[in-house]
Formats: structure tokens, C-alpha cells, sequence
């Protein structure tokens, strides 16, 4: 039976409270939302906090909201409420797409966004999704809220810009004319870690040229995005030879590890067929847009 | 820590470790043991309860997290001593062999059902993707959903099938 050590709860009651919480106990505190990440982790004592401060009861994270050119996501959206979100699914295909494949439906149920980009588990579907996007997040500690680009959010595995001290509280995804994204992901089965997933997003221009265009990896050793692949895009009229070229810049510009889920070469090539895949919807849908 | 929480339309409060993960406050503490504890690693789906309604996996959710919310297990879900065509449907479509996914998938069924009363092959296998079934049993379960999704009063007959049943008995 796995059950974790013992620990004492608390439940905040705003985000004030969350975080006059984490100041009171310290680096011994941990901060507990869907807990499909932390409790697992608890169970098997790779995590070991004195103190859990559930803020599950803090409904002023849990929003969706669009104010002009910006979609504001609060950090306690569950993964259920993005997927079923029909303004997610009409400005932000990509969310919708990843969503689905996350985890499995019960677990979406719980797992919030916030919790799985706080996680920051290299195979992490939503740190991709973000990175394209070019979402930035909002940090609140004891000094105000800060906002950080995706860059600056990522540390590391398991390892993000929010502070001991702090809590992330919103996404920000800006809303762009003209745009679409897409995620695809392979995994062994339902509820599995990625073998590889990858996410873009593209702007078009007026002409139909590829005006912006991000591609991100999951799980195949590549921080943040593909660097040079919105260069290479940009100007350029979506078709196969150009998903090609960009498919071959994306496996090259990763850097996979060979473990149970596949070696190397095939995930490299899955970092390339999943790129074309993912650039080609992607453009399909920025110009359905468009239409 | 003391938690109240209503189960199966019961009111329960009682001390508790924070620790206690919600599948065995409802075993342990409750004495309902339809709601099955298997993988312990949110992979199996056996010990899924409705938390207000939605499916969760109870081994990965704290009894403490659940304080104040409202909990249905697979006692609750018949009433009256009539069971629910969901559990009707199992019987009618053979959606069980060994059983112990079961309570699970049925109460994922129930919370399908309640939001798409009438969901396509691919939704049902979509809603209990996250749960397993060792024996084999997708085929029939998804026919047992199908079952429940086109008879939502149930039937008499299966209900007289039923015979006696620990399931209508609510004890939380």
C-alpha cells in the first residue's frame, strides 16, 4: 500500500492566505492543486513535504476569460475545462488538441494547468503548448505579481521561475488574426508520458505566407522551441516541401535519449513526421480562419 | 484534522490523518467497499468515485480534499432498491467477468450519461480510457453503456434479475 509519509494540511482560503502560508512554513511547505503529480510523487517519498496547502478552494484561479487581445487562464483551470472550452477550441486549437491527450479523462478532471506547468516535467504536453503560443505567466508572491515570458518560466526539469515563496497564478495567451495551432503526440497508451509530441503556431499573412510561425517539442530533449524555425517559415507559402525542410530542422534540433519508449533514430523521426503533421493543420486551420 | 463530507446522500464526519487518501477513508472508515483499490498509481481506473458529479480516482485524491464535497460510490448508485440502468446494463450486456473494475467504470458510465445521455461508441471508449479492464471486457462494456444510454428508466425484468443485492444497501 502506498501511502504518503505524514504531513500536516492546510487549506488556503484565497490566494493571500496561499501564500501567507507558504511564507509561514517555509521550503518545508508544498502547494497541492490536482495532486496527480505531487501525490504519486509523495507516495513513493520523492516528495516529502511537512506541509501541503491545498488550494483547491481558490475559485478566483479558475477562469477563462478573453479581454481584447489577450485569453486569460487562471492556474486552476482543470484540464476538463480547457478541453471542453469552445473558446479554446475556436482561438487555441493547439490547447484543445494537447487536452485531449493528456493524461485520461478522469485525471483531467483534477490536474489543472497550473499544476502540470509547475510540475515542469520534460514530457509535459502544456509547457510546449505554452512555449509556442507564446503564452507568459503571472507569478504572485509576497512583493506583487511579476509576469514572465515562457523563456524565463522554464528553469529546467521540475524546476520553474516561481519561487518557494510564490504561486503561479494565470496564463496569458495572446489572440493573434489569422492564426492556428496544432499538438500531436504519440504514447504508448492512453494516460502514458509522450514518446514524442510536437506543437506549432502559425500566423498568416494576407497573401497567405506564413507571416509567424513557433514549433515546440515535448520529450525529446528540446527546451523551448525550435530555434531558426520561424525564419525559415516566415515569407514562405505553406506546402510539403516547406513542411519537409521544417520537419528535418525540428529532428535535427532535438536531442532525444534512448529509454523503454523508443531509441533514439525513432524519435528523432517521430520529431520530424510530427512536426510536417503539426504544421500542416496548423496552416490548414489559420487559413479556415482567414475564410 | 476532522472532515465532513456527504457520501451517497449520507452525511459522515470523522478524524482523520491528513494523509488518508480518499479510497480508504470510503473503505476503511465508511465500510463501503465497492469502490475497489487497485494500482494505487492513478493508471486503473478502479477506484474511480464521483466527486460532485465528476469521475476521479479516489487512490489519488485526499479523504482532506474531499471535505465538504459530495461523494457517490457504487452503493449509491442504485435507489430505492432499484439499481441503475447502468448496473442494469452490465447485467444485460454481460459488461463484467471478474468485476473488479467494475464499480469504476460504472460510475464513469453514470457521469457520461448524466452529461451525453446518448454518447457514440467512441465517447464511451473516450470517457473510460482511463480505466482497466483485465478481462478483456471493452466490448461488452460499451455495449452495457449503450444499454443504459437507450433504457434511462431501466427495465423491469433485469431489475427482478437482480435478485437480492448488497448494492441497496447504503451504508456510509
Amino acid at each position: 500500500m502506498q501511502i504518503p509519509a505524514p504531513f500536516d494540511y492546510a487549506r488556503a482560503t484565497d490566494v493571500d492566505n496561499a501564500l501567507a502560508l507558504l511564507e509561514r512554513h517555509g521550503p518545508d511547505a508544498r502547494l497541492v492543486a490536482g495532486g496527480h503529480s505531487l501525490l504519486p510523487m509523495m507516495k513513493l517519498r520523492l516528495a516529502r513535504p511537512e506541509w501541503l496547502i491545498d488550494i483547491n478552494g481558490l475559485a478566483e484561479l479558475d477562469f477563462l476569460v478573453r479581454e481584447g487581445n489577450v485569453f486569460r487562464v487562471g492556474a486552476l483551470t482543470r484540464h476538463t475545462a480547457l478541453f471542453e472550452s469552445s473558446d479554446v477550441a475556436r482561438l487555441f486549437p493547439i490547447v484543445t488538441d494537447a487536452e485531449q491527450v493528456i493524461a485520461d479523462p478522469v485525471v483531467r478532471n483534477r490536474g489543472t494547468i497550473g499544476g502540470s506547468l509547475c510540475q515542469a516535467d520534460p514530457a509535459e504536453d502544456l509547457s510546449t503548448v505554452c512555449d509556442v503560443l507564446q503564452a507568459e505567466a503571472v507569478i504572485r508572491g509576497p512583493a506583487g505579481e511579476r509576469t514572465v515570458s515562457m523563456d524565463e518560466f522554464h528553469r529546467g526539469p521540475y524546476e520553474t521561475a516561481v519561487g518557494q515563496n510564490e504561486l503561479l497564478v494565470e496564463l496569458r495567451f495572446p489572440i493573434r488574426d489569422r492564426s492556428g495551432s496544432a499538438y500531436e503526440k504519440v504514447e504508448r497508451r492512453v494516460g502514458d508520458w509522450a514518446v514524442a509530441a510536437a506543437g506549432a503556431a502559425v500566423v498568416l499573412a494576407a497573401d497567405g505566407t506564413i507571416d509567424d510561425a513557433s514549433v515546440g517539442l515535448t520529450a525529446v530533449g528540446l527546451d523551448g522551441t525550435v530555434s531558426g524555425i520561424g525564419d525559415l517559415l516566415h515569407g514562405r507559402r505553406p506546402d510539403e516541401d516547406l513542411f519537409t525542410e521544417a520537419g528535418r530542422m525540428a529532428a535535427a534540433a532535438c536531442e532525444p535519449v534512448s529509454d523503454q519508449r523508443g531509441g533514439i533514430d525513432y524519435k528523432r523521426h517521430l520529431a520530424d513526421e510530427l512536426t510536417r503533421r503539426v504544421l500542416r493543420s496548423a496552416c490548414a486551420r489559420a487559413a479556415e480562419q482567414e475564410g | 484534522m476532522q472532515i465532513s463530507m456527504s457520501v451517497n446522500g449520507n452525511e459522515v464526519t470523522r478524524d482523520i490523518e491528513p494523509r488518508v487518501l480518499l479510497v480508504h477513508f470510503i473503505r476503511e472508515e465508511l465500510g463501503l467497499t465497492g469502490t475497489h483499490w487497485g494500482c494505487d498509481t492513478s493508471n486503473c481506473g478502479t477506484c474511480v468515485v464521483l466527486m460532485d458529479g465528476q469521475p476521479v480516482k479516489s487512490c489519488t485524491v485526499l479523504a482532506a480534499m474531499a471535505d465538504g464535497h459530495e461523494i457517490r460510490t457504487v452503493e449509491g448508485l442504485a435507489s430505492n432498491g432499484a439499481l441503475d440502468p447502468v448496473q442494469q446494463g452490465f447485467m444485460e450486456e454481460h459488461g463484467l467477468q471478474c468485476g473488479f473494475c467494475t464499480p469504476g467504470m460504472m460510475l464513469t458510465a453514470r457521469a457520461l450519461l448524466d452529461k451525453n445521455p446518448h454518447p457514440d461508441d467512441g465517447e464511451i471508449r473516450q470517457a473510460i480510457s482511463g480505466q482497466i479492464c483485465r478481462c478483456t471486457g471493452y466490448a461488452t462494456i460499451v455495449r452495457s453503456v449503450h444499454w443504459a444510454a437507450d433504457h434511462p428508466n431501466g427495465g423491469a425484468a433485469a431489475s427482478d434479475a437482480a435478485g437480492p443485492s448488497d448494492t441497496e444497501e447504503v451504508t456510509a
